[in-house]
């Protein structure tokens, strides 16, 4: 019953070139980029729920997410998410405008494709430079 | 005009997804929801950077801050929830793993969320 009675038929069947041939548009790398970063998050939130039950268990469970997240691996995890946050934040509100109708012209979302493209990675980078150069840290 | 379609099903307008817009429209509502929540997220994780558990413990214990992480988590656990639906719904194709993925989604969401708003309690009554 669960089978997909079109699967041996459709395998046997030449499929016309998609993915594999065309140049990829930038709409293309934004919207698969939207779906990865989406995933990730998702992923990303097991690690919130870790960092607020560490809290939640004093000294010593904030050293031990610490003792994770302070290596080169953990950091770089957290990178990760940073950027994709941001990524999927800004890329959402484009989304939002879409849904009002507004941005649909081609050339007018290949290039604000690049503008976010670009802008998450700075962003992300601005905020861990930040957290670094110890301009962090001010709810002491 | 002829319709296959019963009276209440009309009344409904649901289509044969039997939910209609609803997953759009709450995809769009927790979006919406979560510019400013994701917002005060980074300005708070950036604050706590390089801090110690003292600051971050009093911080998130201070009622504001967490119903604000509440939301924040209890928001992007529902976008999340509604995003992945979508991603099993376009890349898995046979009804068995589908069910099955689609349930793990469900418990994954609620064990992580059930953890997340324990801890912040626990941590607004330390």
């Amino acid at each position: 019953m669960a089978d997909n009675p079109q699967r041996t038929i459709a395998a046997a069947r030449p499929l016309s070139p998609h993915l594999t041939i065309y140049r990829w548009p930038m709409t293309m790398a934004t919207s698969i980029l939207h779906r990865i970063t989406g995933v990730g998050l998702a992923v990303g939130a097991i690690v919130l729920a870790w960092w607020l039950v560490s809290i939640s268990n004093g000294p010593e469970g904030w050293q031990s997410f610490h003792a994770v997240s302070d290596t080169p691996i953990g950091l770089l995890v957290l990178f990760g998410l940073t950027w994709a946050l941001v990524y999927h934040f800004l890329n959402g509100v484009r989304h939002l405008a879409w849904d009002l109708g507004y941005g649909f012209p081609k050339q007018t979302a290949e290039r604000n494709s690049v503008v976010i493209l670009a802008l998450s990675v700075v962003l992300a980078i601005a905020i861990f430079a930040l957290a670094w150069t110890g301009n962090g840290g001010y709810l002491q | 005009m002829t319709t296959a379609k019963t009276p209440l099903h009309k009344v409904e307008g649901t289509g044969s997804s039997h939910s209609g817009t609803g997953h759009f429209w709450h995809q769009r509502v927790s979006a919406v929801a979560l510019i400013p929540l994701s917002l005060w997220f980074l300005y708070a994780m950036l604050g706590l950077a390089g801090t110690s558990e003292v600051s971050a413990l009093q911080y998130l214990a201070h009622p504001w801050n967490a119903l604000l992480m509440g939301a924040f988590v209890l928001f992007s656990l529902y976008h999340a929830y509604l995003g992945l639906q979508v991603v099993i719904d376009d890349y898995i194709h046979t009804a068995g793993m589908k069910i099955l993925l689609l349930l793990v989604r469900l418990l994954a969401v609620l064990l992580v969320g059930g953890v997340s708003l324990f801890a912040i309690i626990r941590i607004a009554a330390l």
